[in-house]
């Protein structure tokens, strides 16, 4: 019977982190709550680094949840309220910065060193094939890796 | 050649992860640029620390530069900052604003008393409110303002010995170049 208590409280401890870290906001209907849920979690804490608003619990992500939501009430867009956090506390904010020039590298960078090693592979090959003729692959014991 | 590959290959990403650390021991990863240097400041209307009745506003501050200095009872590097704006940011000659962030203003007024008061006026944003005008996200942050309301510079952190003189004494002296 203790030993059933036991398991029972310690089932229902997670439910206390719950009870911590949500603060009920007076949203209006479903629509609304779930708009702001996605829009926290696009918005980035600008304390803590790498959590976003809806995650963190640092006091100025609060504050930043208490205006992204009375912006949504007072009836303002995405980018209206994206445009208010940027001016303040720069792109940093941003988890999907816009493509602009000082932001090519990061959106384009990965796919240029992708495109940059299929031509080094291609290169590569196209040597082998040329050095190796086909009808001799079993010669090829050496590896000049 | 083909069999130097990896070794360059090698020497690159040394280069490349060489280049992070020394690029991540020139620059504080907590600090974000902010993107009001150099734009006027944002409008405010705060009531003085202990005197609700009284408000302080941006225009009443205009026509001589000073510090704004967010700080709070709470705020842990605050204390740490505190001897050099008692000493050496005072001694700089220029108002100190204090922007008392968050704050109890009974703790506020506790805090000052127990370690000293280098402001010339205080202004309580409780709700933080205000703060989020100036970008501010943390304490303690300090921002030079120049006589036309512009904001020239900001301190996110503490502003130690080192900082006055590479980055304030700098700041000062080019904001004195153009005033004559």
């Amino acid at each position: 019977m203790r030993r059933a208590l036991a398991w029972l409280i310690l089932c229902l401890l997670p439910v206390l982190a719950f009870a911590q870290a949500i603060q009920p906001l007076p949203f209006r209907d479903r629509a609304e709550e779930v708009r702001f849920q996605r829009l926290s979690a696009e918005l980035r804490c600008p304390m803590c680094q790498n959590e976003t608003l809806a995650d963190s619990n640092a006091p100025i992500a609060h504050d930043l949840r208490r205006q992204v939501f009375e912006m949504i009430q007072a009836g303002k867009s995405d980018d209206e309220i994206k445009t208010y956090l940027v001016d303040r506390y720069s792109q940093f904010v941003l988890y999907k910065p816009p493509v602009e020039p000082s932001t090519w590298l990061l959106w384009f960078g990965p796919a240029v060193l992708l495109a940059a090693g299929a031509v080094v592979v291609a290169i590569q090959v196209r040597r082998r094939a040329r050095q190796v003729p086909a009808s001799t692959p079993a010669n090829d014991t050496e590896d000049d890796w | 050649m083909s069999r130097l590959l990896p070794l360059f290959a090698f020497l690159l990403l040394v280069g490349l992860f060489g280049f992070g650390i020394w690029w991540n021991t020139q620059h504080d990863q907590h600090e974000i640029v902010s993107p009001l240097i150099d734009k006027p400041a944002p409008a405010f209307s705060l009531p003085v620390l202990g005197e609700p009745a009284r408000m302080v506003d941006k225009a009443s501050l205009l026509g001589k530069p000073y510090f704004l200095n967010v700080f709070a009872s709470w705020c842990i590097e605050c204390v740490h900052e505190h001897p050099m704006l008692m000493t050496d940011v005072k001694q700089l000659g220029l108002p100190i604003v204090g922007f008392n962030y968050k704050d109890d203003p009974q703790a506020a007024r506790a805090w000052l008393a127990e370690h000293g008061n280098p402001f010339d006026v205080i202004v309580a944003d409780r709700d933080g409110r205000t703060g989020i005008d100036f970008g501010v996200y943390a304490a303690p942050e300090t921002f030079l303002i120049d006589g036309r309301g512009v904001i020239r510079y900001k301190r996110i952190g503490p502003i130690t010995p080192e900082v006055l003189d590479k980055e304030i004494r700098p700041a000062l002296a080019a904001l004195a170049k153009e005033t004559p």
